[in-house]
């Protein structure tokens, strides 16, 4: 059920932002509750435990919820090259793409690398929201309510070597469905990393779904990993591969251009991109910009990751 | 190639290019302000920054299309196309005008500090501004006083056109992310009217 072709969806099917903001009294009495809680929203009281219950309100996004950016602009105002260097390509170029069957392959430094289906792989994760805010390394910002599982789940899962010290995911390849491809204007596939202990950290994700929908593919359908303390780039999105390794991956855009971006790539408004200033962010449908909050506004939860980095240098 | 070359414009022709080419100041304009104030969507999900992009992207065009004129003229005989070079020139100084106004007052919310700040540390910002300055004195001198008043000098003074729109395209190419294709067919004509001029220079000397 999750991983439901997008095109299923007719465009009235989607939750408006009103009923998903509403949607607890919303189930309480629909009579359709039942379908809409198998797809969407784990209701809140599965997360009060251990960890999740220490970074409970941050991952719940309470303080968000008045903020989520509409549907339309977070599936049409998207960076996804693999569809287009346009913010409207990845919504207009994506309508074919196919995500079913999807295999992951888990390899590198783990225990036995192993080929799965999509389904297979996620079945045993107990799917939960999080609402994230999310901002792009080009000073502009979203907040998104995610479904997903935690990524430190999806680590286990993958049961990597204790020589493992960063994950690195991969994007398809597949020019046909992805005109973005055919031309190299980046070193296709996309490839992303963290450090281990940043892809075990309870803020980290990874999503089948936004707004309680399956997610479509202009937002890294079927599978996307999301980070919300780094800019959104280090999001590796329609995920097909997951590398284990012991030395630091080399990752898209930190090697495109290395002077731009790094592989840390941690929201710091007082690091400046080398061509404009990431001390202010628009967040889409607001007027006046905002000011960036340091790791994204989750330092609280996150700054300890880097204590003792020069983050300047470690960008 | 002779009947065309027997062209001659009828006299609506100019008043209709004067009209369409105030189509895209008019869009952007209007649109801007709808999606800022009446809540449109004219311009998707981030207006601003599509005034930016669309308001520069026309003031490169309108800049290209003026170099266009004595090429054009010299090409096809086209005499009458003399008195259009002026008009698309102004044209192109009002769209970036615009181009500047939407990321002075909309973009960095008339912030002084923030508009001094791009202006002192970005180079892209500090090329952009550099094009434009150039392009003051063309665009006051422009009128018929103007040309009569500088005579030989007022040819010199517009030769600055080129340094200016070769800086817009840097700082076109700068904005981008990464991908400069989009650059590439404006810088290929910006190219082919000025490699005009200099074979024609030279094959006259």
């Amino acid at each position: 059920m999750l991983i439901r072709p997008a095109t299923d969806l007719p465009s009235s099917d989607i939750t408006p932002e009103s009923a998903y903001l509403d949607r607890r009294s919303f189930l309480g009495r629909s009579a359709g509750a039942l379908a809409l809680a198998a797809l969407a929203p784990r209701a809140l009281p599965a997360m009060e435990s251990g960890v999740a219950q220490q970074i409970g309100k941050v991952t719940q996004g309470e303080d968000l919820r008045a903020e989520l950016t509409p549907y339309d602009d977070v599936t049409t105002y998207n960076n996804y090259y693999e569809f287009g260097t346009d913010k409207s390509d990845p919504a207009e170029y994506s309508k074919d793409f196919k995500t079913k069957p999807w295999t992951v392959k888990v390899d590198g430094l783990v225990k036995k690398p192993f080929d799965l289906q999509l389904e297979d792989l996620i079945k045993p994760f107990k799917l939960e929201d999080r609402i994230y805010r999310h901002r792009c390394v080009e000073a502009w910002s979203m907040v998104i309510p995610w479904q997903g599982f935690p990524m430190a789940d999806l680590i286990r899962k993958c049961d990597p070597l204790p020589g493992a010290k960063f994950v690195s995911f991969q994007t398809l390849f597949d020019p046909k469905q992805m005109p973005g491809q055919r031309r190299a204007i980046l070193a296709w596939p996309y490839v992303e990393g963290l450090r281990l202990d940043e892809a075990m950290h309870p803020l980290s994700f990874v999503a089948t779904g936004v707004y309680g929908k399956t997610m479509l593919p202009q937002n890294g359908a079927p599978l996307r990993t999301v980070t919300p303390w780094k800019y959104g780039f280090k999001a590796a999105k329609s995920v097909v591969r997951i590398t284990f390794s012991s030395t630091m991956p080399k990752t898209t855009w930190s090697e495109a251009i290395p002077q731009e971006y790094g592989f840390y790539a941690n929201v710091n408004p007082e690091v400046d991109h080398p061509r404009w200033s990431q001390a202010k962010e628009r967040r889409i449908g607001e007027f006046r910009r905002r000011e960036t909050l340091p790791f994204n506004g989750y330092a609280a939860q996150v700054a300890s990751l880097y204590s003792g980095m020069d983050l300047r240098r470690n960008y | 190639m002779e009947a065309l070359r027997a062209f001659t414009a009828p006299r609506w022709l100019k008043p209709l290019a004067f009209v369409l080419a105030c189509a895209p100041i008019a869009w952007i304009v209007g649109a801007v302000l709808s999606d800022l104030f009446a809540g449109t969507r004219l311009l998707g999900s981030n207006p601003i920054k599509r005034a930016e992009h669309f308001s520069g992207e026309w003031g490169i065009r309108f800049l290209l299309l003026s170099l266009a004129v004595t090429p054009t003229r010299q090409l096809l005989g086209w005499n009458w196309l003399a008195s259009w070079r002026k008009m698309l020139g102004l044209f192109a100084f009002a769209m970036i005008s615009v181009h500047l106004l939407a990321w002075a007052a909309l973009d960095m919310e008339l912030n002084l500090q923030d508009v001094v700040e791009d202006l002192v540390d970005r180079w892209y910002i500090i090329i952009g501004m550099t094009a434009f300055t150039l392009l003051v004195p063309l665009a006051i001198t422009s009128t018929t006083g103007w040309i009569k008043r500088l005579g030989k000098r007022w040819v010199t003074l517009h030769l600055l056109v080129f340094p200016a729109t070769l800086l817009g395209l840097v700082h076109f190419g700068m904005a981008l992310k990464k991908d400069l294709i989009e650059v590439v067919p404006y810088a290929a004509a910006a190219a082919a009217l000025v490699a005009w001029r200099v074979v024609r220079r030279t094959r006259t000397a």
